[in-house]
């Protein structure tokens, strides 16, 4: 390695320069795939971009800490985001309104049975106690499923990462399971994508249909509350 | 877009901060969400402003879930060991969870004459 390269090796390895550009970078790349080959869900742009990252960190023999300190600034932007989903629901408030006890009915439904059926297969296929626990909460956004993952003895950063499948599976199958359940509401379907895999399945409901959209990001903020309250509940009761 | 910048992530401060004054296990920004979406009922609508900024942060909502994605990289090992209950419980929860809450919502909500109905031909 010639001593001018070794220098440019070691500030690119210590600015958060390179973590952005490589997020942004792999997410466009993502997005152009998603495009090119006709808007597939199964190209979702997050999982493709996580494997464009994974695999550059990985042959440059960069680790996830440091690719982090650059890439936590479009991390950051989760929280401002969230607040920003007031718009969408606001637009929507009438039709909120209108169906309040169906939305709380099968709020609570879909959100017992996603946390339950996580728990239940994985105890099934006789997954370790720390695995469980930490799938427990893997339906809300990241920030509130990480803080119920430590309340409860499971690992934060491993949630994290169940959070993203959960987000990836619903946003690449969603269409297909609602086909399958012949749902055709939009508010349903929104709510469903919502409900289940919060910001991504958001994400995926936004690109469809804007009333989609909004149900969804009402379906993320309301389980997210309920999963922070009922959660840490339901351990006590059952494990300890 | 500044100032909305600055009113959205004055939410999320004011949010967090409630949030540990009353000890509340619901985390900032969703309470930064109900403070937005009071404010704009209480003036009665969405600046255009606002309108904007929230649209263009929300359009590219999944590029934000990526750094966490990477943390992949971090957990090979145990969820190499713990392949099949992992794989089997995340695809399974997640179909059930997405298909039970709008079999549920659709079954209990009336068709009102404006509820907007997909083919589910290209839905989501």
């Amino acid at each position: 390695m010639s001593p001018d390269f070794h220098e440019i090796w070691v500030y690119l390895s210590a600015s958060p320069l390179a973590g952005l550009t490589l997020t942004l970078a792999a997410y466009q790349a993502g997005m152009w795939v998603f495009e090119r080959f006709g808007r597939r869900p199964a190209l979702n742009p997050v999982m493709i971009a996580v494997l464009l990252i994974a695999a550059t960190l990985m042959v440059a023999g960069i680790d996830y800490r440091t690719y982090f300190d650059g890439a936590q600034f479009v991390h950051f932007l989760l929280g401002p985001a969230t607040v920003a989903l007031a718009v969408p629901l606001y637009r929507q408030f009438q039709q909120v309104r209108r169906s309040a006890v169906a939305l709380l009915v099968a709020l609570l439904t879909g959100s017992a049975a996603s946390a339950l059926s996580a728990v239940g297969i994985a105890w099934a296929l006789g997954a370790s106690e720390r695995t469980m626990l930490s799938l427990a909460p893997k339906s809300v956004t990241s920030p509130i499923a990480m803080g119920v993952s430590e309340q409860i003895g499971g690992l934060p950063s491993l949630t994290a990462v169940f959070v993203i499948l959960t987000g990836i599976i619903a946003a690449s199958f969603g269409t297909w399971v609602l086909n399958l359940v012949r749902v055709t509401d939009w508010r349903a379907r929104g709510f469903g994508l919502g409900v289940a895999a919060h910001g991504i399945g958001t994400a995926r409901a936004l690109q469809v249909n804007e009333v989609a959209g909004a149900f969804a990001g009402l379906g993320m903020g309301l389980n997210g509350l309920v999963t922070a309250i009922l959660l840490p509940v339901l351990y006590r009761l059952f494990f300890t | 877009m500044l100032g909305t910048l600055t009113l959205l992530l004055s939410c999320q401060l004011v949010g967090e901060l409630t949030a540990r004054l009353l000890h509340l296990p619901v985390p900032g920004p969703v309470i930064g969400m109900v403070l937005l979406f009071v404010g704009l009922l209480v003036r009665g609508g969405v600046p255009e402003p606002l309108q904007e900024t929230a649209g263009g942060i929300l359009r590219h909502l999944s590029l934000l879930f990526v750094p966490a994605g990477v943390g992949v990289m971090a957990h090979l090992n145990r969820l190499e060991a713990e392949a099949l209950p992992i794989a089997a419980a995340l695809l399974g929860s997640t179909l059930i969870g997405v298909a039970l809450t709008a079999w549920v919502m659709s079954a209990l909500s009336r068709r009102g004459p404006d509820a907007e109905t997909g083919n589910g031909e290209d839905a989501s």
